[in-house]
C-alpha cells in the first residue's frame, strides 16, 4: 500500500499508546454532553422504579438517621449538638455525609461496574463518574429542600437559629465538596482496575471518615488533641463553614478552609491524571 | 485508489499479559517504572512471543498483533479475516478506541462509530423509548439526531405499541430488534461492525447485513470483521488477512480470500502407513485412507455440491467376519452420519473399500472421519479417530442472504411452489 499525497495530515482523532499524557478534552466532553444528561435521568428514575413512594425514599432516607441520631447520640450517649436543635445539627450533617460517601461509592466502582459498556463502546469515560456526581448532587439537593423548610420553621417561628450572610458562601463549599468526592472516586476506580485490594479498604475506610467529621459531634465539643484529626480532615472545615452561614453556629477558618480547597486542587489534577492514563488500557487488566 | 485516506493504521502492536492479572504484576509494574525513569525502554516489550496459542511458552507476555500497517480510503468497504485468536477482535477494539495500542497509532477522519454488540447501555428498567435515547446517546448520537430519527427506529423494530412499557417486559425477539434498530440508525462516517452482530436468527441476520450493505452504497466506510468468508466476499471491496496478530496479506477481498484459504485450512485428505507403523493390531491393521472429491471444475475446492469418495485399504490377518463402521463428525463434534458396510468373511490378505458421499448432503463445515472395524457385527475389534479431516464449502448463493444454512445436512429435495 503505497501512501500517496493525500495524506494532509490532519486528522480528527488520532490513537496512540498515549502514555502519560494530560489532556483533558473539555471540547469532546461537550460533544457528549447528551450522554451525560441520559446517564443522569437514568440514575434518578431507575433508583425507585416500582416502588410506590418513589423519590420520597430520598428524604425518608436522611430524616430516619437524623431520627437515629438524635435517639442514640443525644439521647442516650448525650453528646451536645452545641447550641444547635439537634435535629437540624444531625439532617445538614447525615445529608452532606451522605452526598459525600455516596458519590465516593458509586464512583470509585466506575470501572468495575460498568466494564461491560466499555468493553464495546467508546465514549470519554469520565463522563460516567460526572454523571454520578450529578445524579447524586439531585438527591441532595431534594434533601436539603427538607433540611430547608425546617430551617425556616426554626429561623421564623421558633427563632432559635439566626443564619448570616456566609451562608451566600455555601455553593462554594458544597462545589469543593463535590470535586473532593469526584477526585477521590476517580482516584481509587483507577487504582481497583489492577489491584482490587483497596475497594475492601475503601468501603471500611469511608464509614469510619464519617467519626472524623463533624456529622454527630459539632467541632466546638471536639477539645484537646483530638481536634487535629478532625482539622486535617479536608471535610472538616467545609462543613463547619456550611454550618456557620446557615445556622449560625460552627467554625469558620478561613485558614483550614484555604487547606481544604488547595488539598481538593490536588487531589483532583491527580485524579485526572491517574484515571486519564487508566482508561486507555483498563479493558485489558480489568 | 485516489479517495482520500480516512484511516491510516501506523506500526500498530499490543501486547498481553499472559495468565492471571493481579498476581506479580505489581513487581513488573515497579521494575517499569524503574526501567522508565533511568530513561530504559520498558524491559516486558522485549520478552513477548509471537501469539500462537497452540504453543506452550515461556514468557509471561504476548504480542496479540505485531506491527500492522494499513490504509483505508473513504467509502471503502473493509474486511478483516483471520482464524479465531488472529488479532481480528484486538483489532478492533483499538480501533474502537476500548483499548489504546501498546506501540503505534492510529489516525482517523470523521466520526467513527463501532458496533461490537448491539443494546450497550441497555436498561432493562427504562422503557423503549428511554432506552432509544439512552444506546443512541452512547453510540455517539445527539440527541437532536435521535430526536430527528425516533420514529424510524421506532418503526423499523417494530415495537410502537411497547414504547413506553420497561424493555424488561419485552420479548427477546423484540429486544434484540429494537437494540438493532438503534445501531441501524447510526449515521457515522465510518462504521466498524464485528460479525458477532450478524449471528442470531437468519431473519436478524439478513436485517443486519442488509443494513450494512446499504451503508455502505451510500459511500460510507465500513470496517468489517468476520470469519465468514462468503459474507466478507459479498460485503468487502478489500480486506485484510491477520495470523498469529500480522498482517499476512492485504488488497483486493478475493486474493485475501484465496490466500488465507490456502494457509488455514489445513485439510487432511490422505494417509499413509507402511505395514510396520501401521495403526491395529495383530487383527487388522489400516494400510491408507484417502479422500477423493469428485471436482467437475477446476476449482479444486470442496464444495456442497462436490461428490467425494473415501477409499481405504486395509490388511487382515486372521479370518473373520468384518465390517467396517463410518463416522462423519463435524469439527464441533456433531457426529451426522455412521454407515456400515455388510458384514463379509475375509481371509487374510489386502482389501479396498470406497464410500461415496452424494454432491449435496453435506452442509458447510468442517468435519472428520472416524472409521471403525467391527467383528462378527458386535465387537469393535479396532477404531481410529480423526482419520481425516476436510472442510466443506459452501456455493456462492444467489440471493441476500449469507449466513450459515442452518441443518447438520443440507440435501437439494424436491421442493416446489405450484
Amino acid at each position: 500500500m503505497a501512501h500517496k499525497t493525500n495524506d494532509v495530515g490532519n486528522w480528527d482523532t488520532v490513537i496512540t499508546s498515549g502514555r502519560g499524557n494530560l489532556d483533558f478534552n473539555l471540547k469532546e466532553l461537550w460533544q457528549y454532553r447528551d450522554l451525560l444528561m441520559m446517564f443522569v435521568k437514568k440514575d434518578i428514575i431507575t433508583v425507585y422504579k416500582q416502588t410506590i413512594l418513589g423519590p420520597v425514599w430520598f428524604v425518608v432516607q436522611p430524616l430516619l438517621t437524623s431520627l437515629m441520631f438524635l435517639v442514640v447520640f443525644n439521647s442516650i450517649a448525650n453528646i451536645s449538638t452545641g447550641a444547635v436543635p439537634p435535629i437540624l445539627f444531625y439532617l445538614i450533617g447525615t445529608t452532606l455525609w451522605n452526598y459525600f460517601a455516596d458519590t465516593l461509592n458509586t464512583t470509585s466502582k466506575t470501572f468495575t461496574d460498568n466494564a461491560s459498556i466499555f468493553g464495546k463502546v467508546y465514549f470519554p469515560r469520565i463522563i460516567l463518574p460526572i454523571s454520578k456526581v450529578v445524579s447524586g448532587f439531585i438527591k441532595f439537593l431534594i434533601q436539603f429542600s427538607l433540611f430547608a423548610v425546617l430551617l425556616l420553621y426554626y429561623v421564623f417561628v421558633s427563632k432559635s437559629i439566626m443564619p448570616n450572610w456566609y451562608l451566600l458562601l455555601t455553593p462554594l463549599w458544597l462545589l469543593v465538596i463535590i470535586l473532593m468526592s469526584l477526585a477521590f472516586g476517580i482516584i481509587i476506580t483507577s487504582l481497583t482496575t489492577k489491584y482490587r485490594d483497596l475497594i475492601f479498604l475503601v468501603a471500611f475506610g469511608v464509614q469510619l471518615a464519617m467519626y472524623a467529621t463533624p456529622v454527630i459531634i459539632p467541632l466546638s465539643e471536639v477539645h484537646g488533641r483530638k481536634k487535629i484529626f478532625f482539622l486535617v480532615n479536608p471535610l472538616t472545615s467545609l462543613f463547619e463553614a456550611i454550618k456557620y452561614g446557615l445556622l449560625g453556629k460552627g467554625e469558620f477558618d478561613a485558614g483550614w478552609l484555604l487547606y481544604s480547597v488547595v488539598f481538593t486542587i490536588v487531589f483532583l489534577v491527580l485524579g485526572i491524571f491517574i484515571f486519564n492514563k487508566v482508561e486507555k488500557r483498563f479493558i485489558d487488566t480489568v | 485508489m485516489s479517495k482520500e485516506v480516512v484511516i491510516r493504521a501506523e506500526n500498530i502492536s499490543k501486547l498481553y499479559h499472559l495468565g492471571q492479572v493481579g498476581t506479580g504484576t505489581l513487581s513488573h509494574d515497579l521494575k517499569r517504572w524503574w526501567a522508565r525513569t533511568r530513561g530504559k525502554e520498558d524491559p516486558y516489550l522485549k520478552v513477548g512471543v509471537e501469539n500462537d496459542r497452540t504453543k506452550k511458552s515461556d514468557s509471561e507476555y504476548a504480542w496479540a498483533l505485531k506491527d500492522i500497517n494499513f490504509d483505508v480510503h473513504a467509502g471503502d468497504t473493509l474486511g478483516i479475516i483471520g482464524r479465531n485468536g488472529a488479532g481480528k477482535s484486538t483489532l478492533l477494539k483499538i480501533l474502537s478506541r476500548v483499548t489504546a495500542p501498546t506501540q503505534g497509532a492510529i489516525k482517523i477522519k470523521g466520526r467513527i462509530a463501532s458496533l461490537l454488540e448491539v443494546g450497550t447501555g441497555f436498561h432493562p428498567e427504562l422503557t423503549g423509548k428511554e432506552n432509544i435515547y439512552m444506546n443512541g446517546a452512547i453510540l455517539g448520537m445527539t440527541r437532536k439526531e435521535i430526536d430527528r430519527k425516533f420514529d424510524e427506529i421506532v418503526d423499523f423494530a417494530g415495537v410502537e405499541l411497547y414504547i413506553n412499557t420497561p424493555v424488561k417486559r419485552y420479548s427477546s425477539g423484540m429486544y434484540v430488534r429494537l437494540a438493532f434498530a438503534v445501531a441501524a440508525h447510526l449515521e457515522p462516517e465510518i462504521l466498524i461492525v464485528d460479525e458477532v452482530l450478524a449471528v442470531g436468527d437468519a431473519e436478524f441476520q439478513k436485517k443486519c447485513l442488509g443494513k450494512m450493505g446499504d451503508v455502505a452504497s451510500h459511500g460510507r466506510t465500513i470496517i468489517f470483521v468476520s470469519h465468514n468468508m462468503q459474507a466478507v466476499q459479498s460485503l468487502c471491496k478489500s480486506a485484510i488477512y491477520l495470523k498469529a496478530g500480522q498482517l499476512q496479506a492485504a488488497g483486493q477481498t478475493e486474493k485475501v480470500i484465496n490466500n488465507y484459504l490456502s494457509k488455514e485450512i489445513k485439510n487432511c485428505l490422505e494417509r499413509k502407513w507402511e505395514e510396520a507403523e501401521a495403526p491395529g493390531n495383530d487383527l487388522i491393521k489400516l494400510l491408507s485412507a484417502e479422500l477423493l472429491p469428485q471436482f467437475t471444475d477446476v476449482s479444486e475446492q470442496i464444495m456442497v455440491t462436490t461428490p467425494i469418495e473415501v477409499a481405504f485399504s486395509f490388511r487382515v490377518y486372521k479370518a473373520m467376519h468384518i465390517n467396517l463402521s463410518f463416522l462423519l463428525y463435524t469439527a464441533s463434534g456433531t457426529c451426522i452420519f455412521n454407515v456400515g458396510t455388510e458384514s463379509k468373511e475375509l481371509k487374510p490378505g489386502t482389501y479396498h473399500s470406497v464410500l461415496k458421499i452424494p454432491a449435496n448432503l453435506l452442509n458447510d463445515d468442517i468435519y472428520t472421519i472416524n472409521l471403525l472395524f467391527v467383528k462378527d457385527t458386535s465387537v469393535i475389534i479396532f477404531g481410529k479417530e480423526d482419520l481425516l479431516t476436510f472442510e466443506v464449502f459452501d456455493i456462492v448463493r444467489e440471493g441476500n442472504w449469507y449466513g450459515k444454512w442452518l441443518g447438520a445436512i443440507r440435501p437439494d429435495l424436491d421442493f416446489s411452489i405450484t
